[in-house]
């Protein structure tokens, strides 16, 4: 059943050069935006887009995944069913039972009618699930259920064509179609005429859905379609908290305060986009009832483009601001109110890079702008005065020790440096964690040495804050003392020193061991040089929070559970939200040093997990999480419960 | 017209220790700080300048080493940043130093008209609270002290109207313009300096007045002006603190017990 080409191939290269024109203005879009290199190590991009683009492994993991795997891959294998139609309505000719022999044309034939069967299923799985229990609130969107509805009459129209085409006994492929063939019983009673008119609606249906679809999504959401595969090629291969360094010179700007102050790959990754809403429902600050949601902040990244692009791409300024209030702008508030936890990174199904966005856009207002929530003017002096957030005269590092005879780092005499961290030093809680480590350390006779006096802060806060500034002056300090002293190892107790020494000096040049104090007491208890007492501590059932530093930033999942379970004879229990899913305690990316003032607490949400299992401890890894954790604690005064360093808790069991 | 912030670069005062056995201030290592009350004149002048178009100049008197303190006030947009530094000013006390100031602001003067001065109400190493007055009354300009809000600036009658914070109460005064202002924390809440101001600050330039330029009687500054001297600093002694009931075991009984102590030694008004 074809129709005229006469008519069809005008209609089909207008549809087509229309497409092409329409990708070409919406992706030269991201032109706009700062060079960034995502072309480096070519075959782990490869392999990243064949494991999350094609298998889509991240999309899988949560439910209704294998739903869109199956209209992926649909999609996939159907493109080849829809070129031929496309082709065949412009040259007949070309048909592929024209084509191809039998033996390869049959089984081809069957796949389409049973895999246009599996879409049609899974679209309409999906529409019931997107009707009945959205994705989040808000999700129930006429954009949304009309894509779905086309791909839906895409099938139907097949379905349709074929069934008629059967009945009319004009498919010499009926055999090896069991779908189309079911259905085309259906229409056995109707004459010859209706059948045409059917085989003919059908057609020209399928034909104006496709056509249509095509020219509406470079306009939507499901640009994704077509960005999300290079989405996955383009992901970010360096720990993706790890931003990249400012330079500090007379007439440069800081930070993203307009869209294109965004590289390209950030306002691609706008495009690739589809809502699907994951990164907001991990998202701590999102489902505590804070401003921001790292969809939305996609979306006004997105919206902004589109406002502003034409004019950047004329030279001209851009006339919406990308911090602000209106639709297309985000609000300082949702800025402020990350915790830089990484869940966001950790969710998206196409590696969109949310977070490393706020902090670009936090450059711009403290670095710039020098627009921030007033508890952090304390913070920033107490920093660049004092090297430490509470402002206590440095000469007080190193006073945890009390009268322990703790030795100075001296390269050659001491193997490891022990950077102890403002928390460890300074905080009367986590020096207890400082002491239980140094005790560990000497039962294991661990040849370590601390910087004392001599130590200064990481700059963590600062550089998730976005005053990189001070940062870079911190890091060439620190940096500087490391190599002047000859560090090359070093054990550390804090998650975020540990991230800053180990993934973010890296970019100055310096190559450290870095050993967060879980794996370092690991490898101390695998090589038998700690002799545990365990018998006496057990009894306790202790949750385990993972802290988002340690584990989703860098990795390290395992090894304090594996410390826990040798140091009190049993594995500890897990939390609903565990490893890669874990909820941050609220205190990271500088939300520490900062008022809580909208929605829910967040220690609050994640003590309320922890307390699910009525634990006798919640054992944690991070200074700020053991603050937040006993903050949260006490107020559910709830005195059943404790929360202890995993320094601590190994450090009980030691035999004296 | 210029609104100048007068500005002391003083010791980080929670890092001062003093020297038990010789009684001086241990200021070795210790960093250097903008007296923070300062920091809150400098920012009214800025507010000034950004509301009423005016000059902004920060003035300071110290060893070179203050230009460190001068080069801030510039990151956070004062137009002008003047050093008065001379051998001669050394051991200054706040006699001396307000003859110092006072001279540096009749210079600028001289440029054009100064119509506030701003200090902070003390500085936190000498706690005098002497050299603002001091200013005020060398330049025959008004002086109000404390002073937590300006409630009305009104120049084509040359006036200024500000409340001033005082122990229980508050006091609006009004006063004619040129006036010596010396201010509270709570008057405002300083800014941070963006990036790039700092960069900019980093090169420009601050001036530096000696003797020469200010020409003032050599027996009226520095030590030979000074009739106070230190004889001798201390840390009071302090009674020993005592421990009251069980605070974790019976908080309900320990804040009773801890409200009768405070109503009994009359540190509440009830």
């Amino acid at each position: 059943m074809q129709p005229d080409p006469v008519i069809f191939t005008p209609l089909l290269a207008a549809a087509c050069a229309i497409f092409a024109w329409s990708c070409y203005r919406r992706f030269s879009l991201v032109a706009v935006g700062a060079a960034e290199d995502r072309f480096s190590s070519l075959p782990e991009r490869l392999q990243g887009m064949f494991e999350f683009a094609f298998l889509q492994k991240r999309v899988v993991s949560r439910p209704f995944g294998v739903n869109h795997l199956f209209i992926f891959w649909s999609f996939l294998i159907l493109a080849v069913a829809n070129t031929e139609f496309l082709v065949a309505g412009v040259f007949p000719a070309a048909r592929l039972s024209a084509v191809l022999p039998q033996a390869l044309y049959l089984p081809l034939v069957f796949v389409f009618d049973v895999v246009s069967l599996c879409a049609l299923t899974a679209v309409a799985i999906a529409l019931v699930r997107r009707a009945v229990a959205p994705p989040y609130e808000g999700a129930r969107t006429g954009e949304a259920f009309g894509i779905l509805s086309m791909i839906g009459t895409l099938m139907l129209a097949y379905f349709g064509l074929h069934a008629a085409e059967i009945a009319l006994g004009a498919e010499g492929a009926a055999q090896s179609m069991p779908v189309s063939r079911a259905l085309s019983s259906l229409l056995s009673g109707e004459g010859g005429e209706t059948l045409k008119s059917v085989a003919q609606v059908s057609w020209w249906l399928h034909a104006g859905v496709l056509l249509f679809f095509l020219n509406y999504l470079p306009y939507s959401k499901h640009m994704h379609i077509l960005a999300a595969i290079p989405n996955c090629f383009f992901k970010g291969l360096d720990a993706p908290n790890t931003q990249p360094r400012e330079e500090f010179v007379e007439g440069n700007v800081y930070g993203a305060g307009s869209i294109d102050r965004f590289t390209w790959k950030d306002l691609f990754d706008s495009f690739s986009c589809t809502e699907c809403g994951r990164c907001e429902k991990s998202c701590p600050a999102a489902s505590t009832g804070k401003p921001l949601n790292p969809r939305l902040v996609m979306h006004d990244i997105k919206v902004n483009l589109l406002a502003n692009g034409d004019l950047l791409q004329r030279g001209g300024e851009p006339t919406v601001p990308v911090i602000g209030d209106a639709e297309g702008s985000i609000r300082p508030d949702a800025l402020w109110s990350c915790t830089s936890c990484g869940a966001c990174l950790a969710a998206c199904p196409v590696f969109i890079e949310q977070m490393p966005k706020i902090t670009k856009m936090r450059r711009h207002l403290v670095q710039m702008e020098a627009d921030f929530p007033e508890e952090l003017l304390n913070l920033f002096e107490n920093m660049e005065q004092r090297s430490n957030p509470w402002g206590i005269a440095p000469g007080e590092r190193g006073k945890w020790a009390g009268g322990r005879d703790v030795r100075q780092f001296e390269a050659g005499k001491t193997e490891y440096l022990y950077f102890v961290g403002c928390a460890g030093s300074f905080d009367s809680r986590s020096k207890q964690v400082t002491l239980a480590m140094t005790r560990i350390m000497e039962a294991a006779g661990v040849s370590f040495g601390i910087l004392g006096k001599e130590e200064k802060c990481c700059g963590d806060s600062l550089r998730r804050l976005g005053n990189e500034y001070l940062f870079d002056k911190m890091a060439r300090e620190n940096v500087a003392q490391f190599q002047e002293k000859g560090v090359t190892k070093v054990v550390t107790q804090c998650p975020h020193c540990f991230t800053t020494l180990k993934n973010d000096y890296r970019q100055y040049g310096l190559e450290l061991e870095v050993i967060p104090h879980a794996e370092f007491i690991e490898s101390l208890l695998a090589q038998g040089k700690l002799k545990l007492d365990h018998h006496e501590k057990k009894g306790g059932n202790i949750v385990f929070h993972d802290s988002c530093y340690l584990g989703r930033h860098n990795g390290v999942y395992e090894a304090p559970r594996t410390v826990i379970a040798q140091a009190t004879g049993s594995a500890p229990a897990e939390m609903e939200r565990n490893r890669e899913n874990s909820f941050c305690c609220g205190a990271g990316g500088g939300r520490m040093w900062m008022e809580e003032h909208l929605g829910e607490r967040i220690n609050l949400n994640r003590v309320n997990e922890a307390l699910a299992g009525k634990p006798s401890t919640i054992c944690t890894t991070c200074p700020y999480c053991m603050t937040m954790m006993e903050d949260g604690l006490k107020d559910r005064s709830n005195g059943g419960t404790n929360v202890k360093d995993i320094a601590e808790l190994v450090a009980e069991g030691l035999k004296a | 017209m210029y609104v100048v912030a007068c500005i002391k670069q003083v010791p980080d005062t929670t890092q001062v220790q003093i020297d038990p056995v010789t009684n001086t201030l241990v200021r070795d290592g210790i960093p250097f700080i903008v007296n923070p009350y300062d920091t809150h004149a400098l920012e009214e002048s800025l507010r000034m300048k950004a509301r009423y178009g005016f000059k902004a100049a920060a003035l300071s008197m110290g060893p070179p080493n203050t230009e460190a303190t001068l080069r801030k006030a510039l990151a956070l947009g004062v137009d002008e940043a003047i050093l008065c530094s001379d051998r001669a000013f050394g051991g200054a006390d706040t006699l001396s130093t307000s003859n110092v100031l006072a001279a540096a602001i009749r210079k600028l003067a001289q440029e054009d008209e100064v119509g506030i001065v701003f200090c902070g109400k003390q500085t936190i190493d000498g706690d005098t609270a002497q050299v603002g007055p001091g200013i005020a009354i060398r330049l025959g300009f008004s002086q109000l002290t404390l002073v937590d809000r300006i409630e009305h600036l009104d120049f084509l009658s040359k006036k200024i109207r500000v409340r001033r914070k005082l122990e229980g109460r508050y006091e609006i005064v009004e006063a004619k313009l040129p006036a010596m202002i010396t201010v509270v924390r709570e008057l405002n809440r300083p800014r941070y300096p963006t990036v790039p101001m700092r960069l900019k600050a980093a090169k420009a330039e601050v001036k530096v007045w000696d003797n020469n330029e200010l020409k003032l009687d050599p027996n009226s500054v520095g030590l030979k002006g000074s009739p106070t001297w230190v004889s001798r600093i201390f840390s009071p002694q302090r009674a020993a603190g005592e421990i009251i009931g069980d605070g974790m075991g019976d908080p309900a009984g320990t804040a009773r017990l801890l409200l009768e102590k405070l109503v009994a030694s009359d540190m509440l008004a009830v």
